[in-house]
């Protein structure tokens, strides 16, 4: 997800960065992978800003199978006290 | 029977007085303490324990069943030296007795703390705690696994960590009892649950501190091979600061608390933050100077391929300069000569006394010829030098790039220079330098590629 995206943009930028110091490229090509990085970089702090992230609890089906419930740090398991018990 | 008075022989078979000496020993020894030294341990594939407690006058044999020494946590060593709790019976097919030993520790040492330093021995042989099986953490995880109590405190320390240092990562939790009897077997299947469920990258797996008692799931050996085998990298985070567990030693990476494994699995947003701005600031840098660079060049190349007129006329000031100066310097040179022939005829009248003046002003037609044959020859030296020196001037000049076919247009009779066709009118005049002599011409069309008529 977001994070994956985090990663891969960071290396990339890391990248240009790298090759834009070596500065070997034509003006064009250097113009056009600055732009790129200016944009991943924004990207990376938006990433950074975002305050987004799910938490979720494994509990216990009916079936005996676990699923991921949301998970609220005050009331426990989001459907549930303990997660892991079986509910009705 | 010759045997004293008729008092009745009560024989007993030796099963009876077998019986009777177990009926009363295991009545009065029903619930004894003994300490000794294991020695001679022997545990056949049934899993009982059989050995001999020892000290340095006597000894006594005891059993430790298996469902009993399961219990114990820790493992029978000859040798060590133990405090026994347990019952004495009578095994009849041998006659033997024996102690059953209900309870053991280790004498001296605690025995969960035997427990576990047995069980870290046995690990560390097996190489379970080799740095070489240390996995890396990953840099930017998405997604967190935790298996802890989702009541206690760890869990929120966790998730408030996570939280503010890095919040786009999802934390799943895989909840389990941490203590008591069972812990360890959850745990161990919370671990493995989170391995086949996939998506976490890496495991956070504890809990608060506690009584070493209340840590003890931790190190149980069935979380240590949960751990061992997890696919996905674990940090333990077991208990506050001090108390090292056997988890601990399995793990990928040891976390004192589990506020610190938060902190250890996620990198803090400041500090990336400042790590994105440094690298976008080096770019713009690394474009700007590429920039500043280029333009460098572009311009000293504009410099040297500046306008050929102004080339032109910068190189034929520099040639009549030149000429002006090597004239200067001839007309000097000649002047020279004739005031050093002046002075030597002066010289030559002067010497002459009267009877000889008739024979020197002789020598003096031919004196005066020589000097002027060696004028010719520095004339001639220097003319050729000048010729020279303006040969070399040319062939150096953009003179020569008009030599090559190429000329220098100009309105006329302005003589603005013209660098397009659209410089001028039908009907006006232009002024074309070539290599050799100039024209005034009259243009007639304006365009691009004209065809003749």
């Amino acid at each position: 997800m977001a994070t994956v995206k985090f990663e891969e943009a960071l290396a990339r930028l890391e990248a240009i960065v790298a090759e834009l110091e070596r500065g070997e490229l034509p003006l064009d090509d250097s113009m056009r992978i600055f732009e790129e990085g200016v944009k991943l970089s924004k990207n990376c702090l938006k990433i950074l800003e975002d305050a987004e992230h799910r938490v979720e609890i494994l509990v216990k089906d009916k079936d005996g199978k676990k699923r991921a419930r949301p998970f609220d740090l005050e009331g426990g398991a989001g459907s549930g006290e303990n997660g892991g018990e079986d509910e009705a | 029977m010759p045997y004293g008075g008729p008092l009745p022989r009560a024989i007993l078979t030796v099963s009876a007085l077998t019986a009777l000496l177990r009926t009363h020993i295991e009545s009065v020894f029903s619930d004894v303490w003994v300490e000794g030294e294991v020695s001679n341990l022997r545990v056949p594939s049934s899993g009982h324990a059989y050995f001999t407690l020892k000290d340095q006058a006597s000894q006594i044999r005891a059993v430790l069943f298996r469902s009993i020494g399961q219990a114990l946590r820790f493992a029978l060593k000859d040798g060590m030296r133990l405090v026994c709790r347990g019952r004495v019976t009578v095994y009849e097919p041998r006659g033997d007795y024996q102690v059953v030993v209900e309870y053991a520790e280790p004498k001296g040492i605690g025995a969960l703390q035997l427990a576990f330093e047995q069980l870290k021995e046995r690990l560390a042989a097996e190489g379970l705690f080799d740095p070489a099986r240390k996995r890396a953490l990953p840099n930017f995880p998405r997604r967190i696994g935790v298996v802890t109590s989702p009541t206690g405190a760890a869990i929120r320390d966790i998730i408030q960590v996570l939280h503010k240092r890095f919040p786009a990562v999802d934390i799943l939790i895989n909840p389990v009892t941490v203590q008591g009897t069972g812990a360890a077997a959850e745990i161990a299947q919370a671990i493995a649950e989170l391995n086949e469920l996939g998506g976490s990258d890496v495991l956070i797996v504890g809990r608060g501190g506690g009584s070493l008692e209340d840590l003890w799931p931790f190190n149980e050996e069935i979380v240590a091979r949960a751990i061992a085998a997890s696919r996905i990298p674990v940090v333990s985070a077991v208990g506050h600061e001090i108390d090292f567990t056997i988890a601990d030693f399995v793990a990928d990476v040891r976390a004192p608390t589990p506020s610190a494994a938060a902190e250890l699995v996620v990198r803090d947003r400041k500090e990336i933050r400042i790590q994105v701005q440094g690298l976008r600031e080096r770019a713009a840098h690394a474009v700007r100077t590429g920039l500043r660079d280029r333009r460098r060049r572009v311009d000293a190349e504009r410099r040297s391929l500046a306008d050929p007129a102004a080339l032109v006329e910068r190189a034929m000031q520099r040639r009549d300069d030149l000429e002006i100066r090597l004239r200067l310097a001839l007309v000097a040179r000649v002047r020279d000569v004739r005031a050093a022939v002046e002075a030597l005829r002066h010289d030559v009248l002067l010497q002459s006394p009267l009877h000889g003046i008739r024979q020197k002003l002789a020598l003096v037609p031919h004196v005066r010829m020589r000097l002027e044959q060696r004028i010719q020859i520095a004339l001639a030296l220097w003319r050729r030098s000048v010729q020279d020196a303006a040969e070399m001037l040319h062939s150096l000049s953009p003179l020569a790039i008009l030599g090559r076919g190429y000329s220098i247009t100009r309105r006329w009779p302005d003589l603005t220079l013209l660098r397009a066709a659209s410089d001028v009118a039908p009907g006006e005049a232009v002024h074309v330098r070539l290599a050799s002599g100039e024209l005034v011409c009259e243009v007639r069309r304006v365009g691009e590629n004209l065809q003749p008529g």
